[in-house]
């Protein structure tokens, strides 16, 4: 697909060679790898095995078992509603059949703009003022049907990140 | 010199930047002051600190005034222009958000804190700020201690491990100590588990937020303690902002020679990294963390053998909970007796307990053990934030129990949490009102299990996923009877057949809510 083609190998190249003599690299080197393209692309993997006498499997593994770590793509804007005991507590289900029927998808679903994808999160540690959400890099505590309305209108009137 | 200067020293407001103030505004309440001091010519310097922990108040706006802090809150970036002219940069007490000396606020002033001393206090990187506030002294003292006359006081002190096992840390320590002493240098490490991953939790971020160098003290003291020189902070990846504190701290503390080689002229060194987890709830259990800080999945691993003596890359590793660590340099600061007359029985000193889930007052609580969980609830709660009766309260994290109000009086204490089959844990308190369906809390219980599980062994791995079936069968009216039999037995499967407390606790939650809330199993569900 086109969108596979996009990442720069050069950059994942630097990385990989940045962080390979770090004890314990891979979670070092994922980070830095997602951090800069948004996802960990399909075809560096084989790089990152190389880089560290893994087999690509043993790496695969290990990306795919961390809920942090994604293999395409992000949304522009990824949106995480907390699922936790103590945000439930506070209605956070509501809320979250409220944010798939206003966005029109489920859970690490993704709008055909890729505008916005939506995903469940364990506990951002905001346990006193829940219901609470993270949109982008931001925390936002008691989320109600009205806010949440707010933030995803904010998201779609700032202009979203222009790609390079 | 001071009185030619007084009229140009400039004002100290203090607007937190953790988490949960940045979820209320804070920085649009900061940005929103400076622009008023501007418009009104004041000289103003904004000094970002922690929380203190009440949270119904933030963001709080505190000012420096002769007379010591005066406290606004909760305020909004439309407040300002209102607080501004009632003279706010003057302290001025007449708006109604005005909370006078924060110090003074009950809900502060009941509590004992020693651990939680300077969080919301202090500019939380600000080396200075830290040593005027009593900080690096237990470092001091613990520089010009042998190692095992550390870690004799850190066993005199009673304290035990704040993550939830509650191990006597003590005793952690003197395994570690005792490790190769034969050899010249025998690499060891000190881990510091900050994947505080239990819902209703949020001591540890306070603490990374609000005060991260009493941490890289406490770390830096165990590295004196035991041998080792070099520590990691294993954070959890939902927890940027502790990360970007920790960060600066940290970059702080070498700068200033607490950290790195030759400890302050000691001739000691300890080096210190924030390595970051990667949203895998079971990286919080020892030995998956170990496990992921080795940069492989977050398995969990047979113990023995115990990680103090084969640990992170198989060497000897004290891996303690934040708050534990946290602890350590009040212990060797005031001395192990002082902290270990707080507290009753064997849980010794105290407990950041953390209210949270349905609250009007929720925030950090910092207590000596022993008080109920209904006084905790009554004089710092201030009942349910919806205004309907409490139900249900689940203490310590997705694995810890519901407690029905019959079981409200019981002593915060690990032993006699143990007695009613609940568990203290990381001191986190959830409150349901009265609008909760506990089998559909029962039936999250195993989802959150099957979600999480590292999949090693069978009872938590299958368990889980047929625990929920189990339980959609019971609320669907399918033979109950009969499956009500099955989760019990799935329950006790689980809790003995589990490696790790992941598959083994989880029936704590799923069972006290068929005990105590059997009546929401009766009604049929979808």
């Amino acid at each position: 697909m086109a969108e596979q083609a996009q990442w720069d190998r050069q950059r994942v190249s630097e990385i990989i060679h940045s962080t390979k003599s770090m004890a314990g690299a891979l979670l070092p080197m994922l980070h830095a790898i997602q951090d800069s393209q948004g996802y960990i692309p399909k075809d560096a993997v084989p790089m990152i095995a190389e880089s560290l006498n893994q087999t690509r499997a043993e790496v695969h593994g290990v990306i795919s078992f961390y809920h942090h770590f994604r293999q395409t793509p992000p949304a522009r804007k990824r949106i995480e509603i907390c699922r936790a005991e103590a945000c439930q507590a506070r209605g956070s289900r509501e809320l979250e059949a409220y944010a798939k029927e206003k966005l029109g998808i489920s859970y690490h679903g993704m709008t055909a703009s890729r505008d916005f994808s939506l995903d469940p999160v364990y506990c951002l540690g905001n346990c006193a003022c829940g219901p609470s959400v993270r949109i982008g890099d931001e925390v936002v505590g008691r989320v109600d049907k009205t806010r949440f309305d707010e933030l995803v209108d904010d998201a779609m009137t700032l202009p979203l990140e222009i790609s390079s | 010199m001071s009185d030619v200067k007084n009229n140009s020293v400039s004002t100290k407001v203090y607007i937190p930047r953790d988490t949960t103030s940045l979820s209320l505004g804070a920085d649009q309440v900061a940005a929103a002051l400076a622009l008023a001091a501007l418009n009104h010519s004041n000289d103003i310097e904004i000094v970002r600190n922690g929380s203190r922990g009440l949270f119904w108040l933030e963001p709080m706006v505190e000012v420096e005034t002769g007379q010591g802090r005066v406290a606004y809150g909760p305020v909004t970036k439309n407040d300002i222009d209102e607080l501004v002219n009632s003279g706010l940069f003057n302290g001025a007490q007449t708006h109604a958000l005005s909370l006078g000396d924060p110090e003074e606020i009950p809900y502060l002033k009941k509590q004992q804190r020693l651990t939680f001393a300077r969080v919301g206090v202090i500019d939380p990187v600000s080396i200075e700020a830290y040593q005027q506030h009593g900080g690096f002294v237990g470092l001091e003292k613990a520089l010009a201690q042998s190692g095992q006359a550390i870690v004799d006081a850190v066993k005199e002190s009673g304290l035990r491990g704040r993550g939830g096992a509650a191990f006597p840390a003590g005793i952690k320590w003197q395994t570690v100590h005792d490790c190769g002493l034969e050899e010249e240098s025998p690499q060891k490490y000190i881990v510091c588990n900050a994947d505080e991953g239990d819902s209703g939790t949020f001591a540890d971020r306070m603490v990374m937020e609000g005060d991260p160098l009493m941490l890289i003290e406490g770390m830096t003291i165990a590295g004196l303690a035991v041998g080792a020189e070099q520590g990691y902070i294993y954070l959890r990846s939902e927890y940027p902002v502790a990360q970007q504190i920790l960060n600066e701290a940290i970059a702080n503390a070498y700068e200033s020679g607490f950290l790195g080689n030759n400890i302050q002229d000691s001739g000691r060194n300890f080096h210190l990294e924030v390595r970051m987890g990667a949203a895998a709830y079971i990286c919080g259990e020892e030995t998956s963390l170990l496990e992921s800080l080795e940069g492989k999945r977050g398995m969990v691993r047979f113990k023995p053998p115990l990680p103090a003596i084969e640990g992170l890359f198989g060497k000897p590793t004290v891996v303690n909970n934040v708050l534990t660590l946290a602890a350590v340099p009040f212990i060797l600061a005031e001395g192990a007796k002082t902290y270990a007359d707080y507290g009753m029985g064997r849980s010794r000193g105290t407990l950041p307990f953390q209210l949270a889930g349905n609250i009007q007052q929720g925030g950090l609580v910092e207590l000596a053990f022993g008080t109920t969980l209904r006084e905790l609830l009554d004089e710092f709660g201030g009942g349910t934030a919806s205004g309907k009766p409490m139900r249900a309260i689940q203490v310590g994290g997705p694995l810890g129990a519901y407690l029905p109000e019959s079981q409200w009086d019981t002593e915060l204490d690990y032993e006699a949490f143990a007695a009613i089959d609940a568990v203290l844990g990381h001191g986190g308190i959830v409150v349901f009102d009265d609008s909760v369906d506990m089998a559909e809390q029962a039936r999250f219980s195993m989802e959150f299990c099957v979600a999480e599980s590292c999949g090693k062994c069978t009872p938590c791995r299958v368990g889980s996923t047929r625990g929920v079936e189990v339980i959609d069968k019971i609320r669907q009216g399918e033979n109950r009877a009969e499956n009500h039999i099955l989760l019990k037995d799935l329950c006790e499967t689980m809790l003995h057949g589990s490696l790790c407390a992941m598959g083994g606790m989880t029936p704590f939650p799923v069972m006290s809510a068929v005990n105590h809330f059997s009546e929401d199993f009766e009604r049929t569900t979808g």
